[in-house]
């Protein structure tokens, strides 16, 4: 053995072969059902929506990477095509294709790179992008088209929560059925309709152990104690928690948005504050707010809680007494 | 059986294979030693001897004075060639003392045997121990005479023996306990008489599992007992095994003698009873040679002092695509960058295969899985950019002084941000400045 070529580096040398762009791609992967599934339902709009925001991110982070005299490497990772799969996904399909660039680049601009980039922003980027959209371009961000196999056909449409919120769709008796939310037969954001493909998609990433499962599970509990209690106390006027799980954003926000490590909590605790958050934040707006759906919001703000709850919700040193 | 464990970790690699089936082979002393006058954590004992002296096997040539300090030997009987300052495997050099072997192991004749050890008072126990350089083989190679003194107000109900050799590669423990499980015993009755502790149990990981029926069988008509352990690194870290096998937990900032446990690993258990049986003192060990590029992986009893370079091509020597020699197991071990160091009471093991080139950093993603495997309820990310930062405050109260650089946390990092590095940077900035402003 020549001494010359020894390495000398710190311990630990043995290391595990995860790597941030496996974990990357294995989201993307993830993300297939949901493609897919909106590719089924929304054909030549999904096709358009999903390029445009994907191109869109990805060179929004290859300019600033750019101007910020950064490595280029830092394009590969996969986070910015994560960042644009998940903001078509959320976007409303007859959206017009500046209005999807538009997102993008706010997406990468203002919700990821303003804050240094991967790993350093508060926001999830790809809500950060919608949210802008919703704000900026109220009307074409709540105008539905049914889904090319709903054979429905009016000249206005609205979501199933829209029907909920500002149609009393429990007293009208036109309530959503649970088996067309469970499949995707039904209007709504590109890739929220399916809650199959969503729910698969989410799997993966248990089984990956991508995401943390106090996340998806402490959104459920949540969302259906809130939604519950109304439910059992008045069933003539409020929807069921199961209508609220697979209905709207639900299932992408609990499995993609809110799960996104870099804008979740470090901790268990922090984890479990953050997700009972969301889903309590989520009851609040459909049931109360002004909006039909308040995933987008619910999981911004409790992004915003991240800092604070990875500072004062740490876990505990081994051999730390409680208060001294 | 309930297997027991403790919470975090981390599972990797273990290649115990490559040794766990070779018994142990006597070394034959090599030419020349160096023997290193710290290789222990304290101080260095002070020189005995003299360039041009003429030295015994078994004589003391450095004196541990203090109390945090221990005596070394001579490992060989030979002339000394120097004593000046050499690079030591630790990483900065230390006062050593070359020896050249005449091969005849002459051994020094003031070696005091005991006929019955057992009816020794815990002071002789330890004064033996101390006269004869005993040091924790486990690795961080604290004075054993220390660990045998309890504090007073400290009373002692429980020596834990550690058999656990959770450290991927490393064997050498394993075949000890195998080869020799009365010496074992024996000298942890020794270390139990010493602490006053009321029994014994020896902790074995699950991966291990002939030397835990071994002493099993061995400690049936006895007080002490085998307690099978789930193998997860870091198993055999004192404080976890602690709270594995008993569900104690050690204060921040304490030690073992304050939830009245003392740990011996079981390699400092044989020595403890070589030192008093036979007043042998601490001058060759069991290591583990392994690693892809080890030709003829072994586990062999070497002199303290046979440079590293000796031991290598005793095991047939190192193919040429090796690029990475570590001292120790590969979660904890140190990296070598010459061959021309020599085995020092902390070596456990020498490991060589070809490292892959340096992965790529990315920045941290906060996927949070350092603190999910951190096994001392850290979070290391959190510390590691407090010290990027110089908030040398902020890391202290984030109990960044509790970092036993087990390695779990890098080891699970898809970042591949090196945290220990970070964190063993920030532990030594914080004790300079204590120092300093003391």
């Amino acid at each position: 053995m020549p001494d010359k070529k020894l390495i000398l580096q710190s311990s630990p040398h043995f290391k595990d072969r995860d790597s941030v762009p496996k974990i990357m791609y294995a989201v993307i992967v993830s993300l297939a059902p949901a493609v897919i599934a909106s590719l089924y339902f929304f054909r030549l709009r999904a096709v358009i929506l999903l390029l445009a925001c994907v191109i869109a991110c990805v060179a929004t982070e290859a300019l600033f990477l750019w101007v910020r005299k950064r490595p280029f490497h830092s394009l590969y990772d996969g986070s910015a095509v994560i960042t644009g799969i998940l903001l078509a996904l959320t976007l409303p399909p007859s959206l017009s294709l500046e209005l999807a660039i538009i997102g993008a680049v706010v997406a990468i601009a203002l919700g990821k790179q303003i804050f240094g980039g991967l790993g350093y922003n508060i926001f999830n980027p790809a809500l950060v992008g919608r949210a802008f959209l919703q704000t900026a371009f109220t009307a074409d961000m709540t105008t539905w088209i049914p889904s090319l196999t709903d054979k429905i056909d009016t000249a206005t449409y609205a979501t199933p929560l829209g029907l909920l919120k500002f149609q009393d769709a429990v007293a009208q008796g036109i309530l959503t059925p649970l088996k067309n939310l469970f499949l995707g037969n039904t209007g709504g954001c590109l890739g929220e309709t399916s809650a199959l493909a969503l729910i698969l998609g989410g799997l993966f990433l248990l089984f990956r152990r991508v995401i943390d499962w106090r996340i998806p599970l402490g959104i459920f509990l949540s969302l259906t104690a809130f939604t519950g209690i109304f439910w059992i106390a008045d069933p003539g006027k409020y929807a069921s928690p199961l209508f609220h799980i697979l209905a709207g954003g639900f299932l992408i926000g609990a499995f993609f948005m809110a799960t996104d490590l870099v804008t979740s909590p470090l901790s268990p605790l922090g984890t479990w504050i953050y997700a009972l958050g969301i889903g309590f934040t989520i009851g609040l707006i459909r049931l109360f707010g002004g909006f039909p759906e308040g995933v987008m919001y619910s999981i911004l703000f409790m992004n915003a809680f991240v800092p604070l709850l990875n500072r004062y919700a740490r876990p505990r040193i081994l051999g730390e007494r409680r208060k001294e | 059986m309930k297997i027991k464990s403790f919470p975090h970790g981390v599972h990797p690699p273990e290649f115990k294979e490559l040794t766990a089936e070779k018994p142990l082979e006597q070394m034959p002393p090599s030419e020349k030693v160096m023997i290193p006058l710290l290789q222990h954590f304290g101080s260095p004992a002070q020189p005995l001897v003299q360039k041009g002296d003429e030295v015994l096997l078994g004589q003391k040539i450095g004196e541990g004075k203090s109390l945090f300090s221990a005596s070394v030997h001579s490992s060989v009987s030979g002339k000394v060639l120097s004593v000046e300052s050499l690079n030591h495997p630790g990483g900065s050099p230390v006062l050593t003392v070359t020896i050249a072997n005449d091969g005849q192991d002459s051994v020094f004749p003031e070696r005091r045997g005991e006929k019955n050890p057992f009816s020794l008072r815990p002071e002789e126990i330890r004064q033996k121990v101390k006269e004869a350089g005993v040091v924790g083989l486990g690795g961080a190679a604290f004075p054993t005479s220390v660990k045998l003194s309890p504090p007073k107000d400290k009373p002692i109900d429980t020596l834990i023996i550690n058999g656990c050799e959770c450290e991927p590669l490393l064997t050498s423990d394993y075949r000890l306990m195998l080869e020799a499980p009365d010496d074992i015993l024996k000298g942890a009755e020794l270390a139990r008489i010493a602490t006053g502790a009321e029994r014994i149990i020896v902790g074995i990981e699950e991966n291990k599992k002939e030397a835990f029926e071994l002493f099993q069988d061995k400690l049936q008509n006895s007080p002490g007992e085998a307690v099978l352990l789930k193998t997860k690194y870091p198993q055999g870290a004192e404080k976890n095994l602690i709270y594995s096998l008993l569900r104690r937990k050690v204060p921040r900032g304490g030690l073992p003698f304050d939830v009245k446990i003392v740990v011996q690993n079981v390699g400092t258990a044989k020595a403890i009873w070589d030192a008093v049986k036979d007043g042998k003192p601490l001058y060759e060990r069991a290591i583990t040679v392994s690693g892809q590029s080890i030709k003829e992986p072994k586990n062999i009893i070497t002199r303290i002092g046979t440079p590293f370079r000796d031991v290598i091509n005793f095991c047939g020597g190192a193919s040429d695509e090796a690029n990475i020699l570590v001292m120790g197991g590969p979660m904890m071990g140190i990296a070598q960058w010459s061959l021309d160091v020599p085995v020092v009471k902390g070596t456990s093991g020498m490991l060589a295969w070809p490292a892959p080139s340096l992965s790529r950093e990315y920045p941290c993603i906060r996927c949070s899985r350092c603190l999910e495997h951190c096994p001392m309820g850290l979070v290391p990310t959190q510390l590691a950019k407090y010290v990027k930062f110089d908030l040398f405050k902020e890391a202290e109260d984030w109990g960044i002084l509790d970092c036993v650089e087990c390695g779990s946390c890098q080891y699970t990092c898809p970042s591949k941000i090196p945290l220990v590095h970070w964190i063993r940077l920030g532990k030594n900035k914080i004790i300079s400045l204590r120092k300093k402003s003391a």
